[in-house]
């Protein structure tokens, strides 16, 4: 017993560190555009896609292939914002949502039609293996994952601490009037935060690829879990993300292990209205309303 | 004092729709009139689109009652859908109790639930996004308490036999489904019709525009919040007991699934968020134009609904009010346009 919980808190935690990789995605863009943004699961099924394919016809796999994953998601999330939520910013909320909503619907589709719904998956050869601790086993392609959120953590919050466009992010994201004030080009700003909140997506989804099967619609399950732990965390609050992630990557496999996989759904949603209700800015948030 | 402060409050209200146009009226006559008399001319095939049509404008409108009046958006109308569709179908085929009865209980059990979640969210002071994601979490909740529970037929969901017979709610032609539908539909857009008129109404469009200023003149919003959320709640399970009916198939990846909540809202916004016939108008454009995209691109799957998306995005992006929000807007500039001429003429 004491195996097996240990076990299922590395699990866990493993799995925990890459939800939270893309719910600092959701966080960032709440934070600065107050959008939730529905298509953010579809996004992390784009990840994987790019993953697979590079896989499949250049035989590169997902790891080397990270940077090329990270421009190509930048860049589709740029694109989008700048079509389509840079027009409607200012619109009632519900306009916005409905729109990533309609944006999720255009993508799962499109890799339906290009992919086929037939499960696919990327087999590593000689990542297969787990790694054996004691009699503990550690799944090599979720350590590894682990290791590079960590990576990807750090580089957006250096991003964001340390260069002018990571201040101009955040100087948007507490105060959108003033930001425009001291010269700052919000809507240029929006388009380039929505990249990043993209791309963070697309690494989930790139290291994802390797753990799990792949379909158009396999992004929807993480999508919710992404919500959760950025307002656990704190919509707009950086690591306050990546801390809810890895909670809720153990709670979720502590449950799985004592109630079973389907029934721990509801505890991760039971914990989400939780926190809607008596801590809505987070858990590191200084208010309550 | 305090009748005049809100007066004046109400007065500063933009009241969309409080009159029908002559035109709109005509529109609506010859719609209606349409419905009745297509059972006689239009194949078994067509009608299907009709009831669709009637069906997501009729749940469009209950969405309309609570998010588009009073402002509370939902996200997760697919939890009371879900609910009345449930309750029936299982008090039909457990029990053998009529549908026509399931379906009050179905209302009865939807409207508590919506109690819960109001009275959780507005002790708490939710609003906007977070407030939709509480709605969806609760839909979400339900459809897995659904998809694992022995007693609610798990994942294989419920289905229902066929039988042709009124009294079990199972109309004998498909025209039975129409003017049933209709009659729904009917309901609840006079309903609206009327309730903007009354001062709940106007205390549910005050509490939409803003919640404090409404508060502040002593209005109970949390009363009012209530009332919209769990009258949408019960007419929305009204909306699962058909669907169940209809089609006599449910489970919880159909009923409890957030894309219901969706089918709820698009025509409201396509339409015209909090207004009367907007959700119609919407239903009656994004229906056949979802039936048209499956049926001329069903040889690449998935190639409809990228189709559909991408209409959506677009709708929403250029009507970011909707169909009537562009009416309104082109009848303002007419107007100052006319007073503009009137006003140099008299000079």
């Amino acid at each position: 017993m004491a195996i097996s919980i240990t076990q299922s808190l590395i699990d866990g935690l493993l799995m925990g560190g890459v939800y939270a990789l893309a719910a600092l995605g959701v966080s960032l863009i709440f934070g600065v555009m107050k959008i939730t943004n529905f298509a953010h699961g579809a996004l992390i099924t784009v990840g994987m896609f790019i993953a697979y394919q590079v896989y499949t016809s250049f035989n590169i796999n997902p790891y080397i292939s990270l940077p090329i994953t990270i421009l190509i998601m930048f860049f589709i999330g740029f694109g989008i914002q700048k079509l389509t939520i840079n027009p409607i910013i200012s619109a009632p909320s519900h306009n916005q949502l409905l729109l990533t909503q309609g944006l999720s619907i255009v993508l799962e589709n499109l890799l339906l039609v290009i992919f086929t719904a037939n499960y696919k998956s990327v087999l590593l050869p000689g990542f297969d293996k787990a790694l054996k601790v004691g009699s503990i086993s550690v799944n090599k392609p979720k350590l590894i994952a682990f290791g590079l959120v960590v990576v990807a953590s750090l580089g957006v919050y250096l991003l964001l601490q340390k260069t002018d466009v990571g201040h101009a992010i955040s100087a948007t994201s507490v105060q959108r009037e003033g930001a425009t004030l001291m010269g700052i080009k919000v809507p240029k700003i929006n388009a380039i935060a929505f990249g990043i909140g993209v791309a963070c997506a697309g690494v989930a989804g790139a290291l994802l690829a390797p753990i799990q099967y792949i379909s158009p619609t396999v992004g929807e399950g993480f999508q919710l879990k992404c919500f959760v732990i950025a307002v656990f965390g704190g919509l707009g609050n950086i690591w306050g993300a990546v801390v809810a992630g890895l909670i809720i990557g153990i709670v979720e496999s502590l449950a799985s292990l004592a109630l079973g996989g389907s029934w721990s759904e509801m505890v991760i949603y039971l914990i989400f209205i939780l926190v809607l209700l008596f801590k809505p800015t987070g858990l590191f948030g200084k208010k309550t309303r | 004092m305090k009748n005049s402060l809100t007066e004046s409050f109400f007065g500063r209200i933009k009241g969309r729709n409080k009159r029908i146009s002559p035109l709109g009226l005509v529109l609506m006559i010859i719609g209606l009139v349409f419905v009745i008399v297509s059972p006689m001319i239009l194949t078994n095939y067509r009608l299907n689109l009709i009831i669709t049509i009637l069906r997501i404008a009729y749940l469009a409108q209950c969405w309309n009652l609570m998010s588009g009046y009073c402002g509370q958006f939902s996200f997760g109308h697919a939890a009371f859908f879900g609910v009345g569709a449930y309750t029936s179908s299982l008090l039909y085929t457990e029990l053998g109790l009529t549908p026509w009865v399931g379906m009050i209980v179905g209302m009865i059990t939807a409207g508590i639930i919506g109690a819960i979640i109001g009275v959780l969210s507005f002790m708490y002071n939710l609003k906007g996004d977070y407030f939709a994601l509480v709605t969806l979490a609760f839909a979400e909740i339900l459809r897995v308490i659904a998809k694992n529970s022995g007693w609610l037929k798990g994942a294989q969901g419920v289905s229902i036999t066929f039988k042709k017979d009124i009294s079990i709610m199972q109309f004998p032609t498909k025209a039975g489904f129409v003017y049933f539908a209709l009659i729904l539909l009917v309901l609840i857009t006079a309903f609206l019709f009327i309730l903007q008129k009354t001062k709940m109404g106007k205390y549910f469009i005050a509490i939409r525009e803003n919640e404090d200023a409404a508060r502040a003149l002593g209005i109970n919003t949390f009363k009012y919040k209530m009332i919209a959320l769990v009258l949408s709640a019960m007419l929305t399970a009204i909306a699962g007991t058909f669907y169940a009916q209809y089609y006599l198939h449910i489970d919880p990846e159909i009923v409890f699934l957030s894309s219901v909540s969706v089918d709820a809202i698009i025509p409201c916004i396509l339409g015209g968020v909090g207004t009367v016939f907007g959700p119609i108008i919407g239903a009656c454009i994004i229906e056949p134009i979802s039936e048209l995209t499956n049926v001329y691109l069903s040889g690449l799957p998935g190639m409809n609904m990228v189709t559909y998306g991408l209409i959506l995005v677009v709708v929403i992006i250029v009507l970011p009010n909707g169909v009537l929000g562009l009416a309104d807007s082109i009848k303002d500039k007419l107007s100052t346009k006319r007073k503009a001429k009137e006003s140099l003429t008299e000079e």
